[in-house]
């Protein structure tokens, strides 16, 4: 769906459908008091953003929480590289927590709404 | 009447399949059908049909809301900030041509230009283990003859690279395995059971980020030494079983994605890979191939590989071509402020770099040209619409295992718009006026 809906035109709501989430495991969503389908905020000490929290579709993996390739992972990934000129996108340490009442923006605006 | 046009070359992965049919309306204009792509392929196609497209480029007003301006004016615009700039940051290439490639590392001669690809964010760890240690590898074709078993690493082709697996690696009858699946066993490591792993024989659940222990530990497995009871979250029957497996098999491959080359460690993790690969053919014969993906991004190190010697981060500031990733990389250059202008072509920065970079390029003159409205276009002066490379305009493209293949046209472009190679011809002629050259 991510590659899809990225061909299919990123300024559209599909794009942040497929893209503004974050898997993670059913018993890591019931430690957080929430039913998937609940938006959250993901933060770490690099950025924070918020997208929605699914129950992981290629999981279990306890512990871990995946955020597609785009512009709301990216508010969140470590942008050192180390001296290598690749910027950290993988096991960057975040913490989660509901944020029911906020809103996943779509893919220009989370732009914006930061710059 | 329809046309049929078969042999059409998808431009959406690296795998670059070649085997597309597209219907179209009799005078060429209309796309109607797409069969044999994927499904992202398939979008690809029909999203160049958006009636929503933008024809003209279009210029950022001081209030932030756009006017439509001409192409000739876009590349005066163009050719006056690279003229202008002293350490203009090129980036992109990889939803383009080699022709567009060529014209483009001209214009970066002439201004200095910092040439980098998408190869930045993806496989630029797989690039520079390549030149640290070389790269045992091979075709695609030689996979779906030969193989008898592959090792998905930190990929997960059934969902980035959805024809990979029937049309080379795991499901096809080739001359020496005529089995087809039956015949090659599949392995899959992956910190997430991916819907890859599914398919597979053998699921290696490594623990994120231990891609490089358990590389190490293959290794020791390969020569029959003690290993202790888990290494990277599996257990050490599991690792002696594979490493026997990969022995035994008659022909095997490893493939990998940005598991390994996006996690810590990056081309270290590449480097042991290959020093796997190259450790099982003392034994029998193996091979390693990055499951590369933007459209034709290897085809953007291959050319500049010719011209300049270098597959990605190219610094022609001081007239010659520099290379030192972390130093000419595009995210270092954003971080570090060198950077004084961005022109961005065939990629979407905007999207796939992280935030404190697009927030730099934001404050900096941009330039980008795109079909589409990305993100990159939110921190754009100026957005240049250009025809759809591998479906209004063919070209060459370089599959994932470094083949090159001629793309073909199949629809006409709407009237009046240029392809990234005229527009990039007019940036050049302008900046040879400008520089008086």
């Amino acid at each position: 769906m991510q590659g899809v809906t990225m061909e299919g035109g990123k300024e559209k709501p599909a794009y942040r459908d497929a893209c503004g989430i974050i898997e993670l495991n059913p018993e890591d969503l019931k430690e957080l008091g929430i039913w998937h389908g609940t938006n959250v905020r993901v933060a770490s000490q690099h950025g924070w953003v918020i997208v929605k929290a699914i129950k992981a579709t290629q999981g279990p993996h306890p512990g871990l929480g995946w955020i597609p390739m785009g512009p709301w992972a990216n508010r969140v990934i470590d942008p050192n590289t180390y001296s290598m000129g690749m910027p950290t996108f993988k096991g960057v340490p975040v913490t989660v927590e509901p944020a029911p009442d906020e809103k996943v923006l779509d893919s220009l605006a989370v732009l914006e709404e930061m710059l | 009447m329809t046309k049929l046009i078969t042999d059409v070359v998808c431009p959406f992965c690296g795998t670059l399949c070649d085997d597309l049919e597209v219907v179209v309306s009799d005078d060429g204009k209309e796309l109607l059908e797409v069969n044999n792509a994927c499904a992202i392929g398939a979008e690809k196609f029909l999203h160049s049909q958006a009636k929503d497209r933008l024809t003209r480029p279009r210029m950022r007003n001081e209030d932030g809301s756009w006017r439509e301006v001409s192409y000739d004016e876009a590349a005066e615009f163009t050719a006056q900030m690279l003229a202008k700039s002293k350490k203009p940051l090129m980036y992109g290439w990889s939803s383009t041509n080699c022709e567009s490639q060529v014209v483009g590392s001209h214009v970066a001669e002439l201004v200095g230009g910092q040439l980098d690809n998408t190869a930045t964010v993806c496989h630029g760890s797989t690039l520079i283990a390549v030149q640290d240690v070389g790269v045992p590898s091979c075709t695609l074709g030689e996979i779906k003859n030969r193989a008898d078993m592959v090792v998905f690493w930190g990929c997960n082709p059934a969902h980035a690279h959805p024809r990979h697996m029937s049309r080379y690696s795991l499901f096809p009858r080739g001359f020496f395995t005529a089995k087809g699946h039956r015949g090659r066993t599949a392995v899959v490591v992956d910190p997430r059971p991916t819907d890859s792993a599914n398919l597979a024989d053998i699921y290696l659940p490594v623990e994120q980020g231990r891609d490089y222990e358990l590389l190490s530990a293959l290794r020791v497995a390969f020569r029959n030494e003690q290993l202790p009871d888990v290494v990277a979250g599996i257990s050490k029957e599991k690792i002696y079983e594979v490493a026997e497996k990969m022995k035994n098999a008659r022909f095997g491959c490893i493939f990998f994605g940005m598991g390994v080359t996006h996690s810590l460690s990056n081309n270290h993790n590449i480097d042991i890979a290959i020093q796997v690969t190259r450790d099982l053919n003392e034994f029998t014969k193996w091979s390693i191939m990055p499951m590369r993906g933007h459209y034709n991004v290897t085809g953007a190190g291959e050319v500049w590989g010719w011209q300049f010697g270098f597959p990605f981060c190219v610094d022609l500031s001081r007239g010659f071509a520099r290379y030192n990733p972390g130093e000419s990389s595009s995210n270092d250059l954003l971080m570090r402020e060198e950077i004084d202008s961005v022109f961005v072509l065939g990629s979407d920065p905007g999207a796939h770099f992280p935030f404190s970079s697009v927030k730099k390029m934001n404050a900096l003159p941009c330039v980008v040209v795109d079909p589409h409205i990305t993100p990159s276009t939110v921190v754009a002066d100026l957005h240049v619409p250009v025809a759809f490379v591998g479906v209004e305009v063919g070209g060459c493209a370089y599959r994932m295992d470094s083949v090159p293949i001629e793309s073909h046209k199949v629809v006409d472009a709407p009237e009046g718009m240029l392809t990234d190679e005229e527009f990039l011809k007019l940036v050049l002629a302008r900046v040879k006026e400008i520089k008086g050259v």
